[in-house]
């Protein structure tokens, strides 16, 4: 759309990205409120369910059935798509997948798009791509028109533009809109309705011009080759009927074989993602219909590191995630910094599994540093409506990135701080001998300290680094004159 | 049955009041508690950063010092959490079969205190006396990885005098997380922060947890702000028996 649409290429790592954004109260302020809503919200509705449980062990299960054929799975779906009319294309990479959409669009002389939400085309940046064809994609989700609009990059799965408020979306319409489209009232307040409104007649003039779409898919079920999209706007609806071309980019991994299986995940997915029994629109397409929708269907079946996340024996379970956005608002982690500081589409606890998985680790400091972005607090594993274990996961690739780190030529602190703790506790008489001199520095530091806590006990205020990163905002006990070990001894 | 304490690198280093006070707790229950001296640490530190190869001595450390009892107790539910799910996770990795049938034969023989207390025990009041507000934050790792629901909760409540208050999300992590407070530190940070706020809005004098890591950070915050609230460990307010004033 514009030359200046941001990229998440480049981020910094974790800890850094993490630092703006601790510092944006408004930012913070933002989070807690929209996560806090939803995930109250959410559990009223899975409250109401008497075996919410059975249910997702039942989706973990279908998953993991129809990953381990997955294979046989997809055969089927492209053949039931092509007896149904559609052109079924395989991609690798992203760059093979944004290369046949833009073909299609550049085969019907289009120079525009509508899109439905969809998190595959984020993933492989189609719409930068387009656009460097000289094809504009028209975002059509709110959430994502707020994004696209405010030259911003996405920071939650479901709610992308969760990091704005609505004065800022009010900016946003009165001095984007009418650059790409019909312009937002001049007199546009940050009323809700007002702004529903405004996008409403914005993108109204896109559904009714454009000849091609590009969406997503929740599920493609296999039986009968059809794809599902679930939403809240019905803005993928318009998209989905109203233009002669559909193309749809699907990730291998949403295939699910037949529709008892879908309907599992119906149950599962508008309670877990937006707190509703039921979202108000559920589109599903099987190929061309004649006289009714797009002639012309295509289905663009990507990879792009999902068959390597699915070599990963503890991590292929990530490609059950059905992207609800649970994880993401109950995340402690992700309600402080916020989406952009995973510095993907894919944030919060899942996007710290998931971009490790399909990038690989070991290459860029930044997705090595998105797997140690946790406390494992498991909170994410007990929302998971697919039962992913994320912060065993989550400490499977921290080995992985240590593993692929092990011959670097710089030695690195941390490990060589590793190896000396394991050394010491490697043997309880040299666990003994390190306990003895921390016995003496508390000691020392006992009658340095001129500070105690509420329970008497002196304590530290400072440390030099890397102890200082705990002490910068925690005070630390001095450590005792005896340890137990030693007590134990004297008076047993 | 042969009870061993495992104090806990934490524990035995930094905190052995706590260690002292599971001791008082199990003998006053009659249990006669062994502690090998052979125990060091349960590995943690080392799987949750990564560094499984430098884990391995560590975790078979444990399974020496701990192959001749029917229980080990452990004052963390970190720790416990350890053994019980993943050192199978460092013992696969050395291909080692003996090493992976012997963490298989003993994870399940770890205790966190409360579930060794009201579990294996059977004792909900374990004879203490507390006259105290007290606000008791479940530990992460206790409440998700090892389940231990309501025991900290019942165990608290059959303590003479004291007076449990809630502590407003009390579930949300308090930003500890091992090496993660210091690798995310300003995170970790923003976490503790939070959960001190809580803290001071309970309006409780003491603040109880079952793991000494988590009341580090939690105390570590409160100390720095000057904040009067105590923190605890549950097994130094099972242990006191202290007379109201």
């Amino acid at each position: 759309m514009s030359a200046d649409a941001p990229t998440f290429l480049g981020m910094p790592p974790f800890p850094e990205a993490a630092h703006e954004a601790l510092g944006n109260e408004q930012l913070r302020h933002n989070l807690r409120r929209a996560t806090g809503t939803i995930r109250d919200k959410r559990a009223q509705v899975i409250g109401e369910l008497d075996d919410w449980e059975g249910l997702r062990t039942r989706a973990a299960l279908i998953k993991d059935t129809a990953l381990h054929d997955l294979d046989r799975h997809l055969v089927e779906l492209e053949e039931q798509l092509v007896a149904r009319g559609v052109t079924v294309h395989w991609a690798r990479t992203a760059e093979e997948a944004c290369m046949i959409v833009g073909d299609i669009a550049q085969s019907h002389d289009v120079d525009e798009v509508v899109k439905v939400k969809s998190m595959a085309t984020q993933e492989i940046e189609l719409n930068e791509a387009l656009q460097a064809r000289g094809i504009a994609a028209w975002e059509t989700d709110l959430a994502e028109l707020i994004v696209q609009l405010g030259h911003d990059l996405p920071s939650h799965i479901l709610v992308p533009a969760i990091h704005r408020n609505r004065t800022e979306i009010r900016d946003i319409f009165r001095a984007e809109m009418g650059q790409v489209g019909r312009a937002a009232p001049e007199d546009l307040t940050d009323d809700p309705a007002q702004l529903a409104e405004a996008s409403r007649l914005h993108l109204r003039e896109k559904f009714l011009r454009a000849r091609m779409a590009v969406s997503g898919a929740n599920f493609a079920v296999a039986e009968t080759g059809t794809l599902v999209v679930v939403e809240s706007e019905g803005n993928g609806r318009m998209c989905l009927t109203l233009p002669e071309v559909l193309v749809s980019v699907v990730g291998i991994e949403k295939v699910v074989p037949t529709w008892d299986d879908l309907d599992v995940f119906l149950q599962l997915l508008p309670r877990s993602s937006t707190g509703e029994r039921m979202n108000p629109y559920t589109s599903t397409w099987s190929g061309v219909t004649e006289g009714d929708g797009p002639q012309e269907c295509h289905v663009v079946l990507l990879d792009n590191g999902r068959t390597r996340a699915l070599a990963d024996e503890v991590g292929r379970q990530a490609l059950r995630c059905i992207r609800c956005s649970a994880c993401l608002n109950i995340c402690p982690v992700y309600e402080r910094t916020g989406g952009h500081a995973y510095g993907s589409v894919y944030p919060g606890p899942i996007g710290a599994i998931l971009n490790p998985l399909l990038k690989g680790v070991g290459h860029d400091e930044q997705v090595d540093s998105l797997p140690f972005a946790s406390s494992l607090c498991g909170a994410c594993y007990e929302v998971c409506p697919v039962k992913i274990d994320i912060p065993t996961v989550l400490v499977d690739l921290r080995a992985q990135v240590v593993d692929a780190h092990r011959e670097d030529r710089r030695p690195h602190a941390e490990a060589a701080a590793m190896r000396a703790g394991a050394w010491a506790m490697g043997s309880s008489r040299r666990m003994a001998l390190g306990q003895r001199a921390s016995g003496l520095a508390g000691a020392v530091l006992g009658r340095v300290s001129r500070r105690a806590n509420a329970s008497g006990r002196q304590v530290l205020g400072w440390l030099p680094s890397p102890g200082s990163a705990w002490t910068r905002t925690r005070d630390l006990p001095v450590p005792p004159t005896e340890s137990f070990r030693r007590w134990w001894k004297r008076t047993r | 049955m042969r009870v061993a304490l495992m104090a806990t690198c934490l524990g035995d280093t930094m905190f052995p009041d706590v260690a002292k006070a599971t001791v008082t707790v199990l003998e006053r229950l009659g249990v006669d508690v062994d502690f090998p001296e052979a125990q060091t640490c349960c590995g943690q530190p080392m799987i949750n950063t990564g560094y499984l190869d430098e884990a391995e001595p560590v975790v078979r450390v444990y399974h020496r010092a701990f192959a001749d009892h029917d229980a080990v107790v452990l004052p963390s539910g970190s720790c416990a959490g350890s053994v019980r799910h993943q050192h199978e996770i460092v013992a696969r990795r050395s291909g080692d079969a003996g090493l992976v049938a012997t963490v298989e034969r003993q994870a399940h023989r770890a205790y966190e205190l409360s579930e060794f207390l009201v579990d294996v025990l059977g004792v909900t009041d374990v004879g203490a006396s507390f006259p105290h507000t007290v606000a008791y934050h479940p530990t992460c790792h206790s409440l998700r990885m090892l389940g231990v629901g309501d025991r900290p909760r019942r165990l608290l409540e059959a303590v003479r005098g004291l007076e449990l208050v809630d502590l407003p999300g009390e579930r949300e992590c308090c930003g500890f997380g091992g090496t993660f407070a210091l690798k995310n530190a300003e995170v970790s940070s923003a976490m503790g922060q939070d959960k001190a706020d809580s803290v001071i809005a309970s309006e409780a004098e003491v603040l109880v947890a079952g793991d000494s890591s988590c009341l580090m950070q939690i105390g570590g915050v409160l100390s720095r702000q000057r904040v009067g609230v105590r923190t605890m460990h549950l097994a130094q307010v099972l242990a006191a028996q202290e007379e109201s004033a």
